[in-house]
Formats: C-alpha cells, structure tokens, sequence
C-alpha cells in the first residue's frame, strides 16, 4: 500500500476517534430519546435495544413544552429580524461612506459585547420588574437585541464590504440612486452573508441561558430554561427529557452546521478570517 | 492609492449626496443607552446599602466593597473564577490545536467527522449540563459510573467530590470545539506554498508544526483565547443546573455569586459592588481583545 | 457634438494634492488616451470627469456645458471599469440594460437597444448567461455593450486592458480600434502601459504626479518630447540617456564631451547653453548603430536576440549602459567590445532640469 494511502487511512482512524469521542454525549442522549425509560435508566446501560417514537410523541402533546419551544422560536426569529433591519443602514453607511471615526465607532460597539451581563443584571431585572416587562417575550427580545446587534452589524458590514465598490460605482453611472443601488445590488450580492448573520444571532439568542433563565418564569420561559428546571429530575422521565432536549438543539446544531465558516468570522469579531 | 481607496467613496466625503448619521443612529443610539444606563446604576447600587428585604435604604459609599474584599466568598469565587477560566483555556488550546492540525489532513469521512468535532459548541448549555450530570456523571445511573464499576475501580461522585472539575469538563466540552472550529478555519489559510517551500527544505511533520504551523496560529490562538476568557468569565447555567454553586462554595463562580446575593439573598447593594468587580474583570481582557481586533480591521 | 474642456483642474484629499492643476481639451471624436506611470492621478482625473470624484479646484465642461456639480448619470457619460465592475447576479442582457431599466425604458425598446449593441460586440449568444460563465475578454466586452447601450456622448475607459492576458489584449486593440471607428464617439481612455496610447490615440495626455508634462499625438511625443520624462515613458526600448558636458557653443548647436572622450555637435537651439552646463543626450535604440567609427566605445554585456531585431547592452563606462538596436543576423557576442555610432540630428538633449532643448531647424514634419 502507497505511504500516502496507509497515512490517510491512519488519519481517518485519529479523525474518527476524536470525533466519536467528542460528540459521544450528543450520541448518547439522541439514544436515550428513542429509549422507553425503564431501558434509559437501565444498568447495564444498553447500547441496542428496540427504539421507540413514544418520548417524542408525548412531548409534542404537552401543551407547555409547545409553548416553550414557541417562546424560544419567538425571541430568537425577532430578536434577529430587528437586529439585522437596525443594522442594515448603519452597515451601509459605514461600508460605503465611512469617516475617520468609523473604526472606533465599529470597536466600541463591540466592547460593549463584552461586558457581563451580571453587571447589569442587578438593574436590568429591578427596570424590567418596574416596567411589568419580567416574564414577557418583549424583555428577552430586547436585551437579546442590544446583546446581538454589535456582531450583527459588524457581520453585515463585513459583508458589505466584500461587493467591489465599482460594481455600484457602475450602478451609480448607470443612473441609480443610492437606495436603488443597495435593493437592486448590494442586498441580492450581500445576501448569503446576510443569511449566516441571520443564523448566527438565532443561534446566540436561542442558547443563550442567563437573561433567559433569570428574566423569566413562566409564561416566556423559552427552552433554555424549560430544560434548567430539570436539574435534578427522577430517573423516570430521563427519556422524555432528552427527547426534547433533543429537539430542542437539533435545529440550532443544524444551523451551526450550514454557517460555519461565516461563524468564524462573526465570533472572532473579524479577527480570524 | 490607500488615500484613493479610503475617500473613492459613493458620496463626497463630505456626505453630500448621503448623511450617515441617521443611517447610523439606530443601532448605536439604543446601545449607547445599553451601554451606560444599567451599568451607571449598578455603580449607584454598589454604593447603598440596599436589600429588598430591608426597608431602609441608605447610602453607605464603599462599605459594601470592602464588606466584598474581605468576604472570603468573593476570594473563593474569583479563585474558582479563574481556575475555571485557565482551565478550560488550557484544555482548549492544547485540544484545539490538535484536532485543528488533525481536521486539516485529507481523510475518508473528513467533512462528516468535522461536523461532529464542532457540533458540542452549538448545543444549549442547559442541555449540556443535564447530558454530563445524568446520563454521564451520574454516580448511579451514569455511564462512567457504569464503566468504572465494570473495571472495579469504584464510583466516583463527580459533583460531590469534583465539583468545580465537572463543571469544568462540561464547559471545556463545549468550548474546545469552539477553539477547534476557529483554530482550524486559521489553519486552512496558511499559505500552502510556504508549506510546500518547507518541505523541500526537509521539514518533518513535528518541526513543520512548531516552525510553521504555530507561529502562524499565534494570533488566532490569541484571540480565541480572549474571547473564551470574556465568555468563561460569565459561566452560569452550567454551575446552575448541576451543583447550585454547592458544595458550599466550591463551584461558584463570581457570576453566580453575584447571581446569588442579588437574587436568591435580594442583597442589592451587595450584588452590585460584586457586579462591578466582574465588569473591571472583563474590561481588563476586553482592552487587549479590542487592541487585537482594532489591528484586523487595518 | 461631444467636447470635453478641463481647466485648471485639482483634486486634494486632505492635504495631499493628487492632480496638480489640469489643462486639457478633447475635441468631438476624438480619442484621446491619459497615460503615466503608477500612482500618477490618471484613474482620479478619469473619476473626476465621471463625477465619482469630487473636483476640489477648476472646471470640467462637457459641450460647454460645467458639470462640476452634475451627478453622473446626467453628464452623457458612461464608463468601463477596470475590473469591468459587472453585476455579478445579473445575466448579460440586464447587465447591459441596467441603465435603461433604471431610466424606465419600456422593455421591448430596452431589448432591441441591447441586442443590437451586442451585435456589435458579437455577444448575442452569450445575453443569457451571468458574468460568472464568462472568460474575461467575454466580460469585457458585456462592459463596453454596458457603455454602448446607453449611447453617451464620451466613453471613458479605466485601464480596460489590464486584467487580460497578453495575447488577448493584443487581440482587444485591435477590436477597440475597430469599435471606435463604428462607434465615432469621443473617447477618453487611461492605461499605463505607452503601447497601448501609442497605437490607439489620436492624442496623448502624459501625466506624472498629478501634472500634465506634455500633450500631443503619438508621433510628435515620440520625434519631440518636452522634456526627460516624457522622452523615458514614450517608446520601447526605453530611450537612453548618458550625462554629457558641454564644450562649446554656436550657430551650428552645442558641442557636447561623450562619455569616453569624442566630441559631437548637436544641433539645438543653443541659445541658453553655456560651456559647462552639465546635460543630458538622449538617444533611442534604433538610432544607435554598431560601426567601427564610432564616437562611443563599450563592452557588450547582453545580447537579446528578438529574430528581426537584435538588442545590444552595451556598457560605454561604468556608469553609462546603452541599448542599440541591431539587424536579427549581427554576429555580436556577449564581451564584444563594439564601436556606436549616432547621428546628431536623431540626437535629444536635455538641460539639468529635465527641459528639453529645442532641436534647430524647426521641428521635423508631422505625419
């Protein structure tokens, strides 16, 4: 066998096993999903069995995790659809006619991603608590807002500027007016990077577990903190409890999936490319 | 040309035919409000003496920092803020790296595996804390205990006796992909003819890594290693659903500290000067993060 | 009509002056190329005539007409960009009818516009395709039918032929000469590269550091260039230039030491010369030739041999090398030593600031 062969093959063996081992966890509790509990909880644990469909059927028919899996889809989608429409101009304003303050204003905005969100808890909740908005999907959706649009921003500014300035230079001599020039070209050319912008924030704002876990109780409890109320659950519903969990991440890894590469880019703040 | 470049814009820089700032003022006006409004608070708070169970409110300047500074709770919580922060650092360099170098060889299977590699990042935190503390960790249930008792080396009670090493494992398995995921796309962009130019200068594989290879990752390892710090430095649904910061104060951090005194103590004032320790905290990294981006976006 | 008049025309960024103080004028149909070297302000003084640029001093009339403040749909204009600029999600068709759509051409007239300007080009096949299934000499052209559509008043070019291979580009003149014959409009075109302005200008603008160092056709900057600058950007083989002193002064011109000794005459108007100034001769490669009563003496230190044409490296002292253009069939080798020869009519002198000194006699006739 050719050396070259014989190393991939070694490789693939390295590959796999890293990638076996890491992702067991996920493996296992996707097993579990398809146990019955008595299997889930079983000694010794039992790697083949006869899968059924019963956990995820009876998470489906409890009304409240629909509602939470709602909430969860509800903050994230706005909180992102709000995030991108307020970023959208200030991005093109700062692509495409930028200043000598552009750099500070782009690095400030993103120092203000850095700051613990346990400095503001404190008056955040007490503000939240006299506006009645504790509990509501609206408080989650602004502070995820305010939590997402500097990387938001920063991520569709990126992109922006990466559609050659004289591709609406051309536009421009061909008689189009600025706002023409950004539906016409710049969003149809800047849209695959506007997607993974989208993906990105649904992704921050969906696993996101300390605003959600200490703003809410009830009603707008979203799947983060559904899923932490089960800290300490009795072996009898392990089953159940990772069939939602599983549905609840297996739309967000999923998503993580399609936008890699683009990740890179929005969580280094540009840094790495 | 860079002054070509920088003033080729649309409009005249003089913004005669676009004005920026109400193109701008959207984003950064309610961030501005975000950025100094609760926090100038919080500063207020630090310095009363306030607690929701307590009806007088009074102003007691820094009384509550230097309660903080001698309270051994605090001493423990950054120690244990720390260990948990350079810990799982260290686990995602050293890991990171490796499988970085590893994902960037040809093999069969290589996109599916490097999917799995990535995927613990993407997963909620709740859910990773409940995947390690049941179905894992679990001293009766759990999988290691199941595999520890086969080979009659005992049980261990991972949340009893480790408690801040569980939660670490568990942050560290979700943020070594992470490192593994940005170490790797910077990989994939060193030049291959410099490589190359290596290899026909007899380069092995291990000098290739120290010669090439990490001098290159250097300022990628750089920066995933600030922005882990400024992410590690807020862990809490992890401590939270697993030990509740217990045993005692073993596995708390100062986030959940903090978490504690405000909410579950409703010691306001307390909570606030705690809040104030963890944003000088952060700011110290987040200078060197911002320098470090700041080059980049050159 | 389609005249273009600059006056007096400067653009600062800041306080750095890009273009010092432009004069210029192209008259209807004619085809006036802005050449110099890198960095020199030809793109910015292109822009600028579009109106992507802001003018921070002087005017630009189109038709007598100031468009100073005109955006640059409204001044008759359209460009091709270097990197054609064409809009990536676009097919050829729409590309090429952006501008009509935008104005609110109704389609059908939009499509027999298109067409027929992509017969021109001969694009007709290719209107459905996007930019991205095209080779780039395709692209180029989908950027000149981009211009043709709109039917403007002055074309203007930014360095179309930079991004093409060397073969194409040879290829694309020739077609931009033929295309400009069919199109008679008036052209404003920018390159680098003094081929290029050679063969296809009616005109050339010589631009350096933002200054205008000389305007005229292509022959007359070649026969008479106005000063050193000029004389080492037009032509190819670059002119050579070797540090001469002058000896004596006449009616008959300046008599000027070479280097190795001999003495030549030029006949320039020796008005301002006086013994000793120290000047610069030039002399182009085919006015030098190999012969053994040659004034300049000298080493040859590479020969390339181009099969019609022979170019000789010869170095006449330490500091002056020469290059003499030879038949393809000379039997000269490297280490040769060789005697040059050089008529003194074909002769160019220069003072020490660059200027050059006029040739008496008059100038030679224009062709």
């Amino acid at each position: 066998m050719r050396p070259r062969t014989k190393r991939k093959i070694r490789m693939t063996f390295l590959g796999w096993a890293a990638a076996l081992v890491v992702a067991f966890p996920i493996f296992w509790m996707t097993l579990a999903a398809f146990k019955t509990e008595i299997v889930a909880v079983s000694t010794p644990p039992q790697l083949f069995f006869s899968p059924t469909l019963q956990n995820f059927a009876e998470v489906q028919s409890r009304g409240d995790y629909l509602i939470f899996a709602g909430n969860s889809i509800v903050i994230s989608a706005s909180a992102t659809l709000i995030a991108i429409l307020l970023a959208l101009p200030a991005a093109y304003a700062m692509a495409f006619h930028p200043t000598n303050r552009t750099k500070d204003l782009l690095l400030w905005m993103l120092s203000t991603k850095m700051m613990p969100a346990v400095g503001v808890l404190i008056p955040i909740y007490l503000i939240y608590k006299g506006l009645h908005l504790l509990d509501t999907v609206y408080g989650l959706i602004i502070i995820y807002i305010l939590m997402n649009l500097p990387i938001v921003a920063w991520m569709i500014y990126s992109f922006f500027r990466e559609v050659p300035k004289e591709i609406l230079e051309a536009a421009r001599m061909d008689g189009a007016r600025p706002l023409q020039q950004v539906t016409l070209l710049l969003v149809p050319l800047a849209l695959p990077g506007i997607a993974s912008t989208a993906l990105l924030s649904i992704i921050l704002c969906w696993n996101e577990a300390f605003w959600s876990i200490n703003l809410t109780a009830t009603q707008a409890r979203p799947l983060t903190a559904f899923i932490a109320s089960f800290s300490s659950p009795e072996g009898l519903f392990w089953a159940k409890l990772s069939a939602a969990s599983l549905l609840a991440i297996a739309p967000i890894v999923i998503f993580g999936f399609m936008t890699q590469r683009q990740l890179v880019r929005g969580l280094t703040f540009g840094a790495v490319k | 040309m860079a002054n070509v470049a920088q003033s080729g814009t649309l409009a005249s820089r003089r913004g005669r035919e676009v004005k920026t700032a109400p193109l701008i003022a959207p984003a950064v006006v309610p961030l501005i409000f975000w950025a100094f409004v609760p926090l100038l608070v919080t500063l207020w708070f630090s310095l009363l003496h306030y607690n929701l169970l307590d009806p007088v409110t009074r102003f007691v300047g820094f009384d509550n920092y230097s309660y903080l500074l001698t309270d051994p709770s605090l001493l423990d919580a950054l120690w244990n803020t720390l260990a948990l922060v350079v810990g799982v650092l260290a686990a995602s360099i050293v890991f990171g790296c490796l499988f970085a170098v590893l994902f960037d060889q040809d093999f069969y299977g290589r996109s599916v595996a490097r999917l799995l590699i990535i995927a613990p990042f993407f997963v909620m935190p709740t859910v990773s804390a409940l995947i390690w503390k049941n179905l894992l960790m679990h001293p009766v249930n759990g999988l290691i205990a199941y595999i520890t008792r086969s080979l009659h080396l005992g049980v261990i009670d991972w949340f009893g006796a480790w408690p801040l090493t569980s939660v670490g494992v568990i942050v560290a398995w979700q943020w070594v992909p992470f490192a593994t995921l940005i170490l790797l796309t910077a990989i994939q962009s060193l030049d291959r003819e410099q490589v190359e130019a290596a290899r026909m200068d007899g380069a092995k594989p291990v000098s290739m890594f120290f010669f090439i290879v990490l001098p290159h990752l250097a300022r990628p390892i750089t920066v995933v290693i600030m922005i882990e710090t400024i992410f590690l430095l807020s862990v809490f649904a992890e401590i939270l659903v697993t030990t509740n910061g217990g045993p005692g104060d073993a596995s708390t951090n100062l986030t959940y500290l903090v978490y504690k005194t405000a909410l579950l103590d409703f010691d306001v004032g307390g909570g606030s000067a705690g809040g104030i320790v963890a944003v000088i905290l952060a700011n110290v990294v987040a200078i060197f993060l911002l320098r470090t981006v700041a080059r980049s976006l050159d | 009509m389609a005249h273009v008049q600059l006056t007096n025309v400067k653009k600062s960024f800041g306080a750095l002056e890009i273009i010092k103080g432009v004069d210029l004028e192209v008259k209807d149909r004619e085809f006036v190329v802005i050449v110099g070297p890198s960095g020199c302000g030809k793109s910015t003084l292109l822009r600028m005539i579009a109106g992507l640029e802001e003018i921070t001093a002087g005017d630009v009339l189109i038709d007598g007409v100031r468009v100073n403040d005109v955006p640059p749909d409204a001044r008759g204009l359209a460009m091709v960009f270097q990197s054609y600029a064409l809009y990536p999600h676009m097919s050829v068709a729409d590309n090429m009818g952006f501008a009509l759509r935008l104005a609110g051409v109704p389609r059908q007239e939009r499509g027999a516009k298109v067409l027929a300007a992509a017969k021109i080009l001969q694009l007709d096949p290719l209107l459905e395709r996007k930019p991205g299934q095209l080779s780039g000499g395709q692209r180029q052209r989908v950027a000149i039918g981009r211009a043709i559509v709109r039917s403007p008043k002055v074309f203007l070019f930014d360095e179309p032929l930079s991004n093409l291979d060397a073969a194409l580009r040879v290829q694309m003149r020739v077609e931009l000469a033929k295309l400009r014959r069919d199109l008679k409009a008036t052209v404003i075109y920018v390159t680098h590269d003094q081929v290029e302005a050679m063969t296809m200008a009616d005109r050339i603008v010589v631009l350096n550091q933002g200054r205008v160092e000389q305007v005229g056709s292509p022959l007359e900057l070649y026969r008479q260039p106005v000063n050193r600058f000029v004389a080492g950007f037009i032509g190819s083989p670059t002119m050579n230039f070797v540090d001469v002193t002058a000896t004596a002064v006449s009616d008959q011109g300046a008599a000027v030491q070479l280097p190795g000794g001999a003495v030549m005459t030029i006949p320039v108007a020796s008005a301002n010369v006086s013994v000793g100034d120290k000047l610069t001769l030039g002399a182009r490669a085919e006015h030098l030739k190999v012969a053994p009563s040659g004034p300049l003496r000298g080493q040859v230190l590479v020969v390339e041999r181009l099969g019609g044409l022979t170019y000789l490296y010869v170095q006449l002292t330490p500091a002056d090398l020469v290059i003499v253009q030879a038949e393809g069939d000379l039997s000269v080798k490297v280490r040769d030593v060789v005697a040059v020869a050089l008529e003194p009519r074909s002769a160019h002198l220069f003072r020490s600031d660059g200027a050059a000194i006029s040739l008496l006699g008059g100038q030679p006739p224009a062709t």
